[in-house]
């Protein structure tokens, strides 16, 4: 997994609540048996018109947010089903963040596990981001993870958390700064998992 | 000991590792793997070269892109090939890793969520995992059921553990009896309508009170299954001698004298008396009615004898919005009476509402009628095993003849992945649990019912209150 430090980007603007993973990613797309490709199909329905042209009037077709890796939205973020494929699918586009006032527990975890950095920010921060990145398309954010600061060098700045339990927080910043594998974390591990493992088979 | 709640009890059962303000390591007793999200789960393990390491708890199933025409040749050809490469892959990295896997062929295929507790393996005090958002239906019998990603997936096949932070507390007492012709779904769909898509966001729901208690497995099941959509990743109900008597005799229930012990064990799981929860919502079943839904969240849901709400109903301006896009998806006007709503389709599925006591709901409401004539409505059973005792009462006959499609086992139309899809603009009445945009195939709008409504609708051409009916 990628480590993550801090990026400067522009932020793109997707100002609508409980977006689903069924948006992200629609169904059909989900047969691919890879961990890449999906950005071509991120936000599908919305993105493009009956002939795949892009639709001018969805979000992230806007000028000004062609490169962003920033996304933000509203609260409830990456609702509905379990795919992965979500996160893969952001993360194939380019974004290495999304920010939001709460993320959906499933899709949350998910962050974790793919380098994508989940900025949880009040609802108050919320709105001055999504007026600025709405209002001034390409509009730039720097996210310092490892100083959980969000910062314009125009005068905004902000903290943030990626997760709201704050050892939880303390635990996921530390893996995303480290690009740590939870897989390997666990299997340091076996020699407790074979005596749990011993002790029930008693 | 402090009282604890199930769901405590649960986790400190399971505990294999914790370390001051990192996630437990927690054992898990059940891993159930559909063809969907594993495939990058396997390429992982390959790349790392690591090993399943419980086979014995792990079990593989086609559902989610299955045809359900009839398969009866076994000689089904896949139209899509990515979906055949899917299907491919399931079955090549479950040989590989030597996990027991049931093909679209066979006996004991269905929907993951379905098959697992049909054949006695969901149990109480289990941890269960899945790569499915509707793991949580096997909490209905008193086990902490989780959906998880495709990397903890991989995390579940390497390790038997999953890393989990605690997650909060929520008891959701239904006080009182469920009216004549309230279902599981109208209250899970009412209470969805009350907090919202995200009010149970990080808390593990238990389902308490008389309502829940007189509910049968099957209702248990389908309360449970939809708590995902209320944003809880668990729901779960204590086990009860309805539970004991559900698992009793199941194929990979406990036998003999371990039944015995079993039972023992399990009646020791239920909370304390004096146990807390971090939140408690009561509701009082007696308000609960026949839901519909009208919108794109699975939140947007009204009384059927209700209508359609106007956006200028809400207070904050964000769902303001979210309920004009919504209108403007389903194509509905605000203050359009739900029972004035026709329909194209009829859906009677999915890991919600597609097991046998559904099906009874549904046939006792399609007995001696007729479907629509403008309605095409189909039936598809949880599991080949559920379709088969169906067949054996005569469930399928009595839909045929009132002009039900009757068809294989499968995920079908809950989500658009295999050939059963709605075209865009179609409406369809539906027993599943998302009415998400484009949910049941692009363009297509889903309004959510009891399976009982869902059959009133069939035959009606338009939504009714199936209470008139019974």
């Amino acid at each position: 997994m990628e480590a993550f430090n801090k990026i400067t980007s522009a932020v793109a603007a997707l100002d609508r609540v409980n977006v689903d993973t069924d948006q992200i990613i629609p169904a059909q797309y989900l047969k691919l048996i890879t961990k890449t490709g999906f950005g071509p199909y991120l936000f599908d329905s919305w993105r493009y018109g009956p002939d795949r042209a892009p639709k001018p009037d969805f979000e992230l077709n806007r000028p000004g947010y062609e490169n962003a890796r920033i996304l933000v939205s509203g609260r409830n973020f990456g609702s509905g089903s379990s795919r992965e494929h979500a996160v893969w699918a952001l993360v194939d586009y380019g974004f290495r963040v999304v920010i939001a006032p709460k993320f959906a527990d499933i899709f949350h975890k998910n962050c974790f596990e793919n380098g994508l950095v989940p900025v949880i920010v009040s609802d108050d921060v919320l709105e001055q981001i999504m007026i600025r990145a709405k209002e001034q398309p390409g509009w730039a954010l720097t996210v310092d993870l490892e100083a959980e600061r969000l910062d314009d060098g125009a005068g905004f700045s902000a903290p943030f958390v990626v997760h709201e339990d704050p050892e939880t927080h303390a635990f996921r910043r530390y893996t995303l700064l480290n690009g740590l594998d939870e897989i390997g974390l666990t299997l340091r591990h076996e020699a407790d998992i074979a005596r749990f493992e011993a002790a029930r088979s008693r | 000991m402090a009282p604890r709640t199930m769901f405590q009890k649960i986790w400190d059962a399971h505990v294999v590792r914790q370390e001051p303000g990192q996630p437990a390591t927690l054992y898990v007793d059940l891993h159930l793997v559909h063809e969907v999200t594993s495939p990058q789960a396997f390429d992982g393990l390959r790349l790392n070269n690591r090993k399943v390491r419980r086979t014995d708890l792990t079990i593989a199933v086609a559902d989610h892109n299955v045809p359900t025409d009839d398969r009866s040749g076994g000689n089904v050809v896949l139209e899509d090939a990515v979906s055949a490469a899917q299907l491919d892959a399931l079955a090549r990295n479950t040989a590989e890793f030597d996990i027991e896997y049931y093909d679209m062929y066979s006996p004991n295929q269905g929907i993951v969520h379905v098959i697992a507790p049909e054949q006695g393996r969901t149990q109480p005090g289990m941890i269960v995992v899945c790569g499915d958002s509707h793991t949580s239906t096997h909490g209905a019998f008193g086990a902490i059921a989780m959906p998880i990603g495709t990397s903890q997936v991989e995390h579940v096949l390497a390790t038997q553990c999953l890393s989990q932070s605690p997650l909060k507390t929520m008891e959701i007492r239904v006080e009182g009896a469920l009216p004549t012709g309230v279902s599981a779904k109208d209250l899970i769909l009412g209470v969805i309508a009350r907090i919202g898509v995200d009010g149970a966001q990080g808390y593990a729901v238990e389902y308490t009170g008389e309502a829940i208690r007189s509910l049968s497995m099957e209702g248990r099941m389908t309360l449970c299954n939809m708590s995902i959509e209320a944003g809880a990743r668990v729901g779960m109900v204590a086990p009860d001698e309805t539970t004991f008597a559900y698992l009793k005799g199941r194929p990979h229930a406990p036998q003999g004298d371990e039944w015995d012990a079993a039972v023992e064990r399990w009646r020791q799981l239920p909370s304390d008396p004096d146990a807390e929860y971090d939140s408690v919502l009561i509701i009082d079943a007696a308000e609960m009615a026949p839901y519909v839904t009208w919108g794109t969240n699975p939140g947007m849901a009204v009384p059927v004898t209700d209508a359609v709400p106007s956006p200028s109903d809400f207070a904050e301006q964000q769902d303001r919005d979210a309920a004009s896009r919504a209108l403007e998806y389903m194509g509905l006007e605000a203050r359009t009476p739900i029972t004035g709503i026709a329909l194209d389709r009829v859906f009677i599925g999915s890991c919600t509402n597609s097991r046998l006591e559904d099906l009874r709901a549904a046939a006792a409401v399609a007995k001696g009628r007729r479907v629509h004539p403008d309605v095409y409505a189909m039936v598809v059973p949880g599991s080949t095993q559920t379709k088969l005792l169906a067949e054996a009462e005569g469930l399928d006959a009595v839909f045929r003849e009132a002009g039900f499609d009757w068809r294989e086992a499968g995920c079908s139309m809950c989500l658009g992945m295999n050939p059963d899809v709605l075209q865009p603009g179609e409406r369809c009445a539906s027993t599943s649990n998302r009415n998400f945009e484009g949910r049941q195939g692009k363009g297509g709008r889903t309004h959510l019912v009891s399976p009982a409504m869902a059959a009133a609708a069939a035959v009606a051409g338009r939504f009714v209150d199936v209470r008139e009916w019974e």
